[in-house]
């Protein structure tokens, strides 16, 4: 079966015709990583012994979650039908939303994609926007259906809508099983046939152009590159384009699946290079690297500074472990370029940090990390956008975390906005737009992909979407509905603060901008859900809602009346003692908001996300 | 006795006490308490270390039951040494003391006067079901020295009785305390249970003046509690009834030591009521930090801060006793700190109250803040004490977590 052949060109050395650079698109659990892992097995890279499932996800999270999200490039040997043996540059891509940026680098860096569809689901709307994004870069793209094995599986049915939005024969859409294996060779053999190989000046200057950058304790960072011009070779002097820095090429070579050393990177080859920088702030993705001597003058473009979108309050549950989540945070940067974050402090939560990340699943991603590999136990507050809001004297603030909303006079507040796809069955339709209308959104448009699939395209206010959106989507659509969304500017919007008071004071982590004509209803949420989690105190605790002075609702926490155990249990003082100290260890969990003892676990019911909104039955 | 022992250290199978322990015993009143774990049948609510003739298979071990109190008795003494140490209180509990015939209650009894001698006026208190006296038993009970019955009424409503799963009819405490009066006791409690769901205001009402009535000088009250594992608790978790409402319970209280006080039953103890000479001189032992012995399967001791607690099945408590081992399960040696901790727990809940000298700086500013609260009586805390008010008594475990500081 393996089919490596023994005299494959080496890196460094490959004539472009030979190489066919290509990665996968797909939805999270379509079987890319499946797809990828028979790919290796086919080409003799891995044989089937050493086969690790998903070969190609390094860490355990992504493992266990069957995501990627940070991309590789692995060179792949194939000797095609045709007798010639080719070089065949897979380069996987991260697969969601929070990393279009990335996506596209990858994107880039091919000169053809397999678009790659579960026969059971059809295809997804992330899966939709990256198979445009690879149109608009001019990609030969091979429609696949997955999953052919399934008894589920329809793909007659989704052929025809692959089809359709391809602009393509349905007879052209290839039927694979990446668990089987069925297809996978011919699949093989169309990439050779169907996508060209790169072209680019084998004696210009040399420019490549970074897609990944990934950080290594024993080596550094490690940084992608797929060649544009020239070559690239160990022990030259290199420049990162974007910031004018010069660094020495210590090593660069392939991975194929392991890091193999060479002694360059040829014109149109797909490699890897170190330089020994510690941060991947020094090898920035989009990033043009070219020679320090004799250098190329003009970059390739395409180069975009990571910017945070959404924004979230990263605390300890335990204050000491404040220096630990600082070292956490400034160990995961090295390999986050997107990860931005400075200390913060809250009245109710304590000393901890404001987090900016470029999306929730970055968010999700980047505390699930903090919690399993630091062991840090952690409250998050709920995930707020960036506002800008321009002040009557002519002045502008930008906020990032809600409590410093401006309390002076405000002329406007703008909010980002994103353009967004849903794909969904057509009977969901109403309930979409309904769902859409209630979270300010515009329709922009709407098209059948088929009978019974529809994809809508809205502008909606990212805060909109970072609240609840998703959970609130797939339930109103029983989990059918998929959400892809890319930021397009900011609109001015009547938005409000709405302050969370306790006992007359103000809680800090509870405070929220909303539209206006929603900040009622956060109100009305929140002290209601607060007056169910704060246990009852001695004396009487209101919970107001309040924009500035004006308080919009109110609850009240009546006072505890009793508070004593009427038995000594025989004589079983030790018992008594041990209830005490029990109680005082629960009072140390209480953080002080004022006079009110507040347990951490209603800060954190009460941030979450969950159950804030009331869902559909 | 709870559900679950506490944790601790073993005990030595001599018994043996640190001489921090017996240091300065017999300085302050000694008493002895009896556990007697029989029951006829288990009220629903009960989490008390007791068994039925059924779930301890034979009658055998209830027979051998005073052999084996009198062996611990003796087993104390040679603990404790040959020191002058006369008993000032004696307190047989349960499960149900008087299914043991009076002679065995009597037996005992005798074994602690001949180990120890009683002191002059010592109190001498049996617990008793209602429904397992008579006349005859009573009488036998006052002849053989005892001086103190306590009865369990809970409640005079018959729905209530039902809901706690008690055989006795509504009328039947207030017969026994008939009875006992006229076999010649003069010191009798009624044990009240309140905030039973089902019970009305009114109830209770009721409950407090049929007690009243009866002349009894001593009447405990406590919120009923749903312990875990009880069948109590598993038919709240089935939604049968309704858990106990804390509210409501607080309300009981107030009505409770209203009624009561208006009587001449002042409060002595967050939970119990007496009439001038009528305080359980042995209970306020436990609130004290007094020394008592616990004689019995799962009975709790403390002598000079070292507490320990027995074998809590009769069978394996009686396998001890029977090889002249202690029967100890475990036990706590309290270091100073835990001691004044205990202190604070225990004296802020009587009448006499917590003396300021025992409390930190942080402590006393937690008392001043009661007493600005409404929670301490502000001329007793200016005398140098915490003594709670009617409000503090329902909040004071509250209060305890802040005054340990």
């Amino acid at each position: 079966m393996a089919n490596t052949a023994k005299t494959a060109p080496q890196p460094g050395s490959t004539d472009p015709s030979l190489l066919r650079n290509f990665c996968i698109i797909a939805h999270i659990d379509h079987g890319k990583s499946t797809l990828a892992d028979r790919m290796l097995q086919i080409t003799g890279v891995v044989d089937g012994r050493d086969m690790r499932a998903q070969y190609l996800d390094r860490m355990d999270i992504e493992r266990e979650r069957g995501i990627t999200i940070k991309s590789q490039a692995v060179r792949l040997p194939y000797t095609a039908d045709d007798g010639v043996t080719y070089i065949l540059n897979l380069i996987d891509t991260p697969g969601h939303v929070d990393f279009t940026y990335e996506v596209s680098r990858s994107l880039a860096a091919c000169e053809g994609a397999v678009l790659l569809v579960d026969a059971a689901q059809g295809i997804e709307a992330q899966t939709l926007a990256n198979l445009y994004l690879a149109l608009e870069n001019d990609l030969q793209v091979i429609p696949v259906l997955n999953k052919i094995d399934l008894p589920a599986a329809q793909p007659d049915k989704y052929a025809a809508e692959l089809a359709r939005i391809i602009g393509c024969d349905p007879d052209d859409v290839r039927r694979v099983s990446a668990k089987t294996g069925v297809g996978v060779g011919a699949l093989l053999d169309d990439v050779v046939r169907l996508i060209p190989p790169p072209v680019g000046d084998s004696n210009g200057p040399a420019r490549a152009m970074i897609f990944d950058s990934v950080y290594d304790t024993y080596r550094g960072v490690v940084t992608y590159v797929r060649v544009i011009d020239g070559h690239l070779s160990t022990r030259e002097k290199i420049v990162m384009m974007s910031t004018g820095a010069t660094h020495e090429l210590l090593e660069v070579g392939v991975i194929s699946p392991d890091p193999v050393p060479s002694k360059a990177l040829g014109v149109g080859e797909v490699g890897y290079l170190i330089t020994g920088v510690k941060d991947v702030r020094q090898s920035r993705v989009g990033d043009t690297v070219t020679s320090a001597l004799r250098g190329a003058t003009k970059s390739l473009g395409g180069y975009r500074d990571p910017k945070p979108m959404v924004f979230s309050g990263l605390y300890p549950l335990d204050g000491s472990d404040y220096p630990e989540l600082r070292d956490a945070l400034d160990k995961l940067k090295l390999n986050d370029a997107a990860l931005a974050y400075e200390p913060e402090t809250s009245v109710a939560l304590g000393f901890g940090f404001r987090c900016g990340f470029l999306g929730l699943l970055h968010l999700e991603f980047v505390r699930e990390r903090l919690e399993r590999e630091f062991n840090l136990d952690l409250i998050s507050t709920a995930p707020n956008v960036v506002y800008r809001v321009a002040m009557d004297d002519g002045s502008e603030v930008i906020v990032t975390n809600p409590s410093e909303f401006p309390s002076g006079k405000i002329s406007a507040v703008f909010e980002p906005m994103v353009r967004s796809t849903i794909l969904a069955p057509s009977e969901y339709i109403g309930a979409i737009m309904e769902l859409c209308q209630t979270r300010r959104g515009v329709l922009l448009g709407m098209d059948y992909l088929s009978e019974d699939r529809v994809e809508l395209r809205y502008t909606l206010p990212l805060a909109e979407i970072v609240f609840d959106f998703f959970d609130a989507l797939k339930s109103k659509t029983r989990g059918y509905a998929s959400l892809d969304y890319e930021p397009q500017g900011e609109q001015d919007a009547d938005l409000v603060k709405v302050d969370i008071l306790l006992h007359g004071e103000p809680v800090d982590a509870f405070s929220s901008i909303v539209h206006k004509d929603k900040a009622y209803t956060y109100g009305v949420m929140m002290t209601g859900k607060l007056k169910e989690l704060i246990p009852r105190q001695q004396f009487e605790v209101p919970i107001q809602a309040a924009i500035g002075a004006r308080i919009i609702a109110r609850e009240s926490i009546r006072a505890i009346r009793k508070d004593v155990l009427a038995k000594c249990y025989g004589g079983d003082i030790s018992r008594k003692r041990k209830l005490l100290e029990k109680q005082k260890e629960g009072k140390k969990r209480m953080k002080m908001v004022g006079r009110v003892e507040v347990p951490q676990e209603a800060f954190i019911a009460a941030l979450s996300t969950d159950d804030s909104a009331p869902k559909p039955k | 006795m709870p559900s679950t022992p506490p944790e601790g250290s073993p005990a030595p199978a001599d018994g043996s006490l640190p001489d921090s322990a017996l240091n300065g015993i017999g300085s302050r009143p000694f008493g002895i308490y009896v556990h007697v774990p029989y029951c006829a049948s288990r009220c629903g609510y009960c989490d008390f270390n007791t068994y039925t003739a059924e779930e301890l298979g034979s009658n055998a071990s209830r027979a051998g039951y005073a052999e084996q109190a009198i062996a611990e008795i003796r087993f104390a003494r040679r603990v404790l040494g040959d020191r002058d140490l006369p008993v000032s209180t004696v307190f047989v509990g349960g499960g149900t003391p008087t299914l043991l015939p009076a002679g065995d209650l009597g037996r005992i009894l005798g074994a602690i006067r001949s180990e120890f001698g009683l002191l002059d006026g010592a109190e001498v208190t049996t617990e008793a079901n209602p429904d397992s006296v008579s006349t005859s038993s009573l009488a036998a009970l006052r002849d053989y020295g005892f001086t103190r019955i306590s009865f369990g009424m809970q409640s005079i409503a018959p729905h209530v009785l039902s809901i706690l799963e008690r055989t006795h009819t509504p009328g039947r405490a207030l017969a026994a305390v008939t009875e006992a009066r006229a076999a010649g006791f003069v010191h009798l409690n009624l044990d009240l249970i309140y905030a039973t769901p089902g019970e009305t205001e009114q109830d209770f009402a009721n409950s407090l003046q049929a007690a009243i009535d009866s002349g009894v000088d001593h009447v405990s009250a406590y919120s009923l509690i749903v312990e875990d594992g009880t069948r109590l608790a598993a038919r709240v978790r089935r939604g049968e009834i309704s858990n106990v409402d804390d509210d409501v319970a607080a309300d009981r209280y107030l009505q409770a030591d209203e009624a009561l006080s208006r009587a001449g039953l002042e409060w002595y103890e967050v939970s119990n009521w007496s009439l001038p000479g009528g305080d359980c001189r042995h209970n306020l032992g436990y609130w004290r930090g007094d020394d008592w012995w616990g004689v019995g399967p799962g009975a709790h001791s403390h002598v000079g801060g070292v507490r320990w607690w027995n074998e809590r099945h009769p069978n394996t408590y009686g396998e001890r006793i029977v090889a002249g081992r202690s029967p100890a399960q475990a036990r706590e040696v309290l270091e100073d700190e835990v001691r004044r901790v205990e202190d604070i727990l225990l004296r802020v809940r009587l009448r006499e109250g917590l003396r300021v000298d025992r409390l930190t700086n942080l402590g006393r500013d937690v008392a001043r803040r009661a007493a600005e609260d409404g929670l301490a009586d502000p001329a007793e805390l200016a005398a140098g004490r915490v003594v709670l008010t009617q409000r503090g008594r329902l909040l004071a475990d509250a209060l305890v977590r802040d005054l340990v500081d």
